[in-house]
């Protein structure tokens, strides 16, 4: 296997309308396993962010440790990123946010990362409403420890080694849900149609985005008695339906499929399509994407596909009352009242 | 103290603590009004902007020290398109902020931190000092909360005719006015509430000073530590007497 990428690329590379073409969004070169679920999410975050024409300085990716944490390096190599400490990532996130609420935040966590360790940060973060883009990478083990099972892992299943796992699995989305998550979406790294629109619509939603994405550990979790494997989560997927992201630009241009069911607006004016919805699903309603999961998960089937959108709740900086400048671009200016202010409030004290 | 605080997390890129402690916390205490000065600019430390990046001949490093003091630039998420981007990471990296497990590169990071340490010695708020009215060989350090009682002890002490210079003690890392404080001295006692003495082993560990030299003051009842509590002990430590005589009333 050649380690080597080639510097060569077609003189005739489609850009996008920034004049941007992928090469610009791509990173370093992986180095997870061959075959690694998480490799493809990186290629389809490096697709969305290429497709929605984000300016990659624009980006900030941020994670927390493990397989999936150490992926950011892999796509936008023109970005700031910080590969904080094992559970934090959303502590980071949060400053980062409120420093300059004008970029894009993009976190990259994985099922230990966020259902063990980090499991109180990620509660907080969401229940805030912070606007970025939380992706878990879920494997159900942890890879870069030799594959112990983690706290996603499904009673019963096995990884390598064999030992069935007898704890219950804490489900991510459902736990979003219950917090307050603002979008909540499943999906399956091997299911790159679904994935790719399902990043975009969560870039462009403002709030908190969470997208649960099963991610096959080729190594240590992908034998036939585990859950998480790639034959076994082919198998037992289901949709809430198809989505596609309509950026608000191209909304009169595009060439979209007809017959969706429903249209969702997010708050920048892009249009989310849903097509072929499942029993009439509303992702509107809280509580039927938890009672699907739910009734899903009992079938011994893994509901995937936006599970639910609402789009014009407060986010963090609106609940917030913060100023629309960055607060990093604030000066002495804006931020000090000066020793006036203060001698007045010392003389209210005495 | 604390707005200082963050301007010294920006100047030397790193978190600062900064300390309390539940007598601070939980208790009124009387204190000067605080003051603001007008003409005070915030100092957010080595940051390139846009065009700075533009006029830069030589390549951006995140961790390239140029100016020789371990503190190198950074540059604000999204400032420019092409330049100034790095990813933070928690593994071993170059200059450059790229992954390597290269040890070369590891080790002159580690001492590049090591000159950081010391940049950031000046940096710091410098002890304060109140010299005894009398020439003496011995001397009392003490920090925080322990220095209203720390004081009045040695105005009692004074009035006892011991006579001790003192320091507070205002930041880590220690600054040089704090080892040249113990190195001019014979004997200087540490005065601090907690069981195990840390001032004073991080004076020993961090400035190489004769354990033997410095006298463990310590007081972790749960209660603010007295003036009282302070002297009794130091007269303790010096051999002299531990108990104030008391005067028989004349007559």
């Amino acid at each position: 296997m050649s380690y080597i990428r080639p510097n060569f690329r077609h003189p005739q590379l489609t850009v996008n309308e920034l004049g941007y073409s992928r090469r610009d969004y791509e990173g370093g070169l992986s180095t997870l396993c061959a075959g690694c679920g998480h490799d493809s999410i990186s290629a389809a975050i490096i697709q969305a962010c290429f497709e929605l024409a984000i300016p990659p300085h624009k980006v900030a990716k941020i994670s927390g440790i493990g397989c999936s944490s150490k992926t950011p390096t892999y796509f936008l190599g023109k970005s700031h990123g910080f590969n904080s400490v094992h559970g934090r990532m959303p502590s980071v996130a949060t400053g980062a946010n409120l420093a300059n609420r004008d970029m894009v935040y993009i976190g990259v966590s994985g099922d230990g990362d966020s259902a063990s360790i980090g499991l109180g940060q990620f509660g907080h973060v969401t229940r805030r409403n912070l606007n970025m883009l939380y992706i878990v990478e879920n494997n159900g083990c942890y890879g870069l420890t030799k594959g112990q099972d983690s706290a996603t892992a499904d009673v019963g299943s096995a990884s390598k080694k064999g030992v069935p796992n007898p704890y219950e699995p804490i489900d991510l989305c459902t736990m979003a849900l219950e917090m307050g998550a603002t979008f909540v979406g499943r999906s399956f790294s091997g299911d790159k149609d679904q994935l790719v629109p399902l990043i975009k619509a969560a870039i462009s939603h403002r709030g908190f985005a969470f997208l649960d994405v099963i991610s096959p550990c080729v190594t240590f979790n992908n034998n036939d008695k585990s859950t998480k494997g790639y034959e076994y989560v082919r198998e037992h997927l289901a949709a809430t339906g198809t989505v596609d992201y309509v950026p608000m630009r191209q909304e009169l241009t595009a060439d979209f499929a007809p017959g969706f069911s429903k249209e969702i607006t997010l708050h920048d004016g892009s249009v989310i399509h849903l097509y072929k919805q499942k029993d009439g699903y509303e992702a509107s309603d809280r509580n039927t994407a938890l009672q699907a999961i739910q009734a899903y998960k009992a079938r011994g089937q893994i509901l995937t596909g936006l599970l639910y959108l609402e789009p014009d709740d407060p986010d963090f900086h609106e609940i917030q009352g913060t100023v629309s400048k960055p607060l990093r671009d604030l000066d002495e200016g804006d931020l000090c009242p000066g020793s006036r202010s203060l001698e007045a409030i010392n003389a209210n004290l005495r | 103290m604390t707005a200082q605080s963050f301007e010294l997390a920006d100047q030397l890129q790193t978190p600062v603590i900064l300390m309390t402690d539940l007598d601070l916390g939980m208790n009124d205490n009387m204190s000067d009004p605080l003051e603001w000065d007008d003409s005070k600019v915030y100092d957010r430390g080595k940051v390139l902007n846009a065009e700075q990046l533009d006029a830069m001949k030589e390549r951006y490093g995140r961790y390239l020290d140029v100016d020789g003091d371990g503190i190198c630039y950074r540059t604000y998420p999204g400032t420019h398109p092409e330049k100034g981007a790095f990813f933070t990471r928690g593994t071993s990296r170059d200059e450059y902020a790229i992954y390597t497990e290269n040890g070369d590169a590891y080790v002159r990071n580690m001492e590049r931190l090591l000159k950081k340490f010391e940049t950031a010695k000046s940096y710091v708020p410098a002890p304060e000092f109140h010299p005894a009215r009398e020439k003496t060989r011995e001397g009392i350090i003490f920090f925080g909360t322990s220095t209203a009682a720390s004081l009045e002890a040695l105005d009692q002490l004074a009035a006892e005719g011991v006579h001790i210079d003192a320091m507070r003690v205002r930041a880590f890392p220690f600054s040089q006015q704090v080892e040249d404080f113990v190195e001019q001295h014979d004997r200087v006692f540490v005065v601090e509430q907690n069981r195990d003495g840390q001032l004073r082993k991080m004076l020993v560990i961090e400035c190489d000073i004769d354990p033997k030299k410095l006298l463990s003051v310590r007081y972790y009842g749960g209660m603010p530590i007295t003036a009282r509590e302070i002297s009794r002990q130091i007269h303790q430590l010096r051999g002299g007497a531990t108990v104030t005589p008391i005067r028989r009333k004349a007559g």
